[in-house]
């Protein structure tokens, strides 16, 4: 499916993104970015990182650019890009909800809180709410087992959940009225 | 810089340092219960009470009892807060004077917790500064880098790693020393020194807090690894789960440039090493060495077939030399305390401690430093505290998904590698999870096995489909849908992909599933469908004309 929208039309494709990244300032900070590692292609996973930094998620667009300046094949672009968990393809909410399910927040609940959140805001885990508010992402692990189970919003890690307090915390990042 | 410079930096730390200490857990689990307020709460105290001049406060790295965060130390009197609020501040300032404070929980140094720790790797930890190389050099630091390159020959390094019997404490326990003698041998005009800071196991938290803590052991380890086997280029591949690790190794990097103990001719000597962070991207398959050779490379994370190893080609088909984090921070104390001192510790084949995250149905959740051997029974029940509420303790998880389930009748046995082996379990990264009666063990299994399928990388088949297959038998036994068939089944695959995987991975992916039906078989047979309990035999052979609805 992915491939309606990378074409192999190259040149035209090039042109698009190259046009589209000249009226953007932050692929200016990212092609800086890139000269800072001399161009050089082993730093792709540095590159995407700070792209996913400055856009919140790997567009097309932006992962054809990254190729064209590292002068990588697209394919590799993407299949780096696809393969660690941590780069997003798709936009985001404007909040986030990381809800650890680590063994020992697992153990402690991790399950039922994720649960819980997942029937309030009428989306699994992986997805974001229609109106764009809220994403809802699990983790690995986040080493906070000490303080279990625990669960990041909005970047700030939050011992000890339950999924009352879960509920409590994100009521104002759900949809409102049904 | 020379040694007179390191002794100068230490001598003047020592000299300004202040009558009264107040300490402050600045790691990951205190910070996420805002200890970052507290420490200013304390600061603002200690300046309005003006003892500026009496009372020195120090964010410091991880004081091991995270459960019970924020945590604050006063020292002379070695005075341990639990639970710190900012609003505790002024009167724990006020205290320091005399009065005891009111209202604040005390905690209890002296509890087998503390007492039956014996640190090398987390000496520093909760002690130090982590973010100011001057404080680290007060602890002596940077002196066995000093030693090594003054005073040996790389190969005289290489001996004492031998001889000391550290062996790798990322997970499967190979001989440090061995490792370092091949990687040296290896010709080769460029080398590489790689620390593996990816530290995936869900439940283990260990490198996490020696890098938040103390990044300079590491770095020092690091170094002297270097110039033992010839390289001068280092790379730290971290997990970008953990932000405030890598950030003070940043700043751990720069300040040792800064004063030359990173970068070229350190100590005046012809030895030169810098070292760059690589920040992995969320694949626990990273972990692999060679996976994570190649997502250093800027690759997807896959695993290659060894030999060769890393050791003869790895990083850019240079010998690369890969270490994980504790085993580093284990070599500078080994060069300042000798080999012999490092050996006496432990057991016969397991030398030295080893750090563990106690987590999970546990009361005192946190890190600590045992020496090998420690039985496990000491570890969760006297220093852990056994479960919270008094429950009865069913079994310890450790190894992570590549791990076991130590059941609690053998709890006795001691902590080093071959036991955990012998248990169907392995030593691991140090993830230690007491699970307790509530704890269903075939829906432990289909948890770790869930989190295998989603990790494998899909690069051999065995793994990518075995892990799937077993995750949909273990669902269906979970539901209480499968027969006494698919439990053979299970079985069957579980060897499968354990002897036909082509990483650690896929390897040991089924060790869950086996160590689980050895000790808590019961379990399983309870779940499985009424009417199916067939001899295993039977069940396992389906007839001719079922048998596509298998395949």
């Amino acid at each position: 499916m992915r491939a309606d929208t990378i074409k192999p039309d190259r040149k035209s494709a090039a042109a698009r993104v190259m046009k589209h990244a000249s009226g953007d300032k932050r692929f200016k900070i990212l092609e800086a970015h890139i000269r800072k590692f001399q161009g050089r292609q082993d730093a792709l996973i540095e590159v995407l990182h700070k792209a996913q930094e400055l856009f919140g998620y790997l567009e097309d667009d932006l992962l054809l650019f990254v190729a064209y300046q590292l002068k990588l094949p697209p394919s590799r672009v993407y299949g780096v890009a696809t393969f660690y968990h941590f780069f997003t393809l798709k936009p985001q909410g404007a909040h986030t909800c990381v809800v650890c399910l680590g063994t020992a927040c697992y153990v402690r609940g991790s399950d039922k809180v994720l649960a819980a959140i997942e029937a309030a805001s009428k989306i699994k885990a992986g997805e974001t709410t229609e109106d764009r508010q809220l994403s809802l992402l699990t983790a690995r692990c986040i080493g906070a087992c000490g303080l279990a189970p625990a669960v990041v919003y909005d970047g700030s890690v939050t011992p000890h959940q339950t999924p009352e307090s879960a509920l409590a915390r994100v009521k104002d990042w759900l949809p409102h009225g049904n | 810089m020379v040694i007179d410079d390191l002794n100068a930096i230490a001598e003047k730390e020592r000299s300004s340092r202040k009558k009264t200490v107040i300490r402050c857990c600045m790691a990951a689990g205190c910070m996420s219960s805002h200890s970052e307020d507290v420490k200013a709460g304390l600061e603002k105290a200690v300046r309005d009470a003006g003892l500026g001049d009496e009372v020195e406060v120090r964010g410091v790295g991880c004081m091991r009892l995270c459960c019970e965060g924020p945590l604050v130390s006063v020292e002379p009197g070695g005075r341990l807060y639990e639970k710190v609020a900012p609003a505790d501040a002024a009167g724990l300032v006020a205290g320091v004077q005399g009065d005891e404070p009111e209202g604040i929980k005390r905690g209890d140094p002296d509890h087998p917790f503390f007492r039956k720790q014996l640190s090398i790797v987390l000496a520093n930890s909760g002690q130090i500064d982590p973010e100011r190389i001057e404080s680290y050099i007060e602890a002596e630091g940077y002196r066995s880098l000093h030693a090594v390159l003054r005073e040996m020959t790389p190969q005289e390094v290489v001996e004492i790693i031998v001889k000391s019997g550290l062996r790798g404490r990322g997970g499967a326990g190979y001989p440090t020393g061995l490792k370092w003698a091949t990687v040296a041998k290896t010709p080769g005009a460029q080398k590489y020194v790689v620390c593996n800071a990816d530290e995936g196991d869900p439940g283990a938290f260990m490198d996490r807090s020696v890098l938040e803590s103390d990044p300079h052991s590491m770095l020092e380890g690091m170094a002297i690894a270097g110039y033992a086997v010839g390289a001068n280029q280092g790379f730290i591949y971290i997990r970008a789960e953990y932000p405030l690790a890598i950030k003070r190794l940043q700043v751990a990097i720069k300040q040792a440039k800064q004063i030359g103990l990173l970068g070229s001719g350190i100590f005046e000597s012809p030895f030169n090493f810098t070292v760059d962070i690589r920040i992995g991207a969320g694949a626990y398959v990273c972990g692999e060495e060679t996976a994570l050779i190649a997502s250093i490379e800027g690759r997807r994370g896959t695993p290659r077939p060894r030999p060769p190893y890393p050791a003869e080609s790895g990083l850019w088909e240079c010998p690369t030399l890969i270490n994980n984090v504790e085993t580093f921070a284990n070599v500078a104390p080994i060069i300042r305390r000798g080999a012999e001192w490092f050996a006496s510790i432990g057991t016969g084949k397991s030398k030295g401690t080893k750090v563990f995250a106690l987590a999970g149905k546990i009361v005192n959740t946190g890190l600590i430093e045992v020496p090998m051997g420690t039985p496990l029974r000491q570890i969760v029940e006297e220093m852990g505290g056994g479960a919270p509420g008094g429950a009865r303790i069913k079994a310890v998880q450790t190894g992570g998904p590549s791990g076991g389930c130590i059941p609690a009748h053998e709890l006795d046995n001691p902590v080093d590698y071959e036991s955990l082996t012998r248990l169907g379990s392995i030593m691991g990264s140090g993830g230690m999870i007491v699970m307790d009666e509530a704890t269903r063990m075939p829906e432990v299994a289909r948890y770790f096995m869930e989190f295998c399928m989603d990790e494998s990388c899909g690069k051999c088949i065995p793994c990518r489909a075995g892990t799937v297959q077993m995750h949909r038998l273990l669902d269906r036994i979970v539901k209480r849908e499968g027969t006494t068939a698919d439990l053979a089944k299970l079985e069957q695959l579980c060897e499968m992909v354990a002897r036909t995987s082509l990483c650690g991975l896929g390897q040991n992916a089924p060790n869950p599933v086996l160590s689980t039906l050895r000790f808590f078989r019961n379990e399983y047979l309870e779940l499985l469908r009424p009417g199916s309990d067939e001899p295993a035999g039977a069940g396992a052979s389906p007839s001719p004309g079922k048998n596509t609805e298998a395949s």
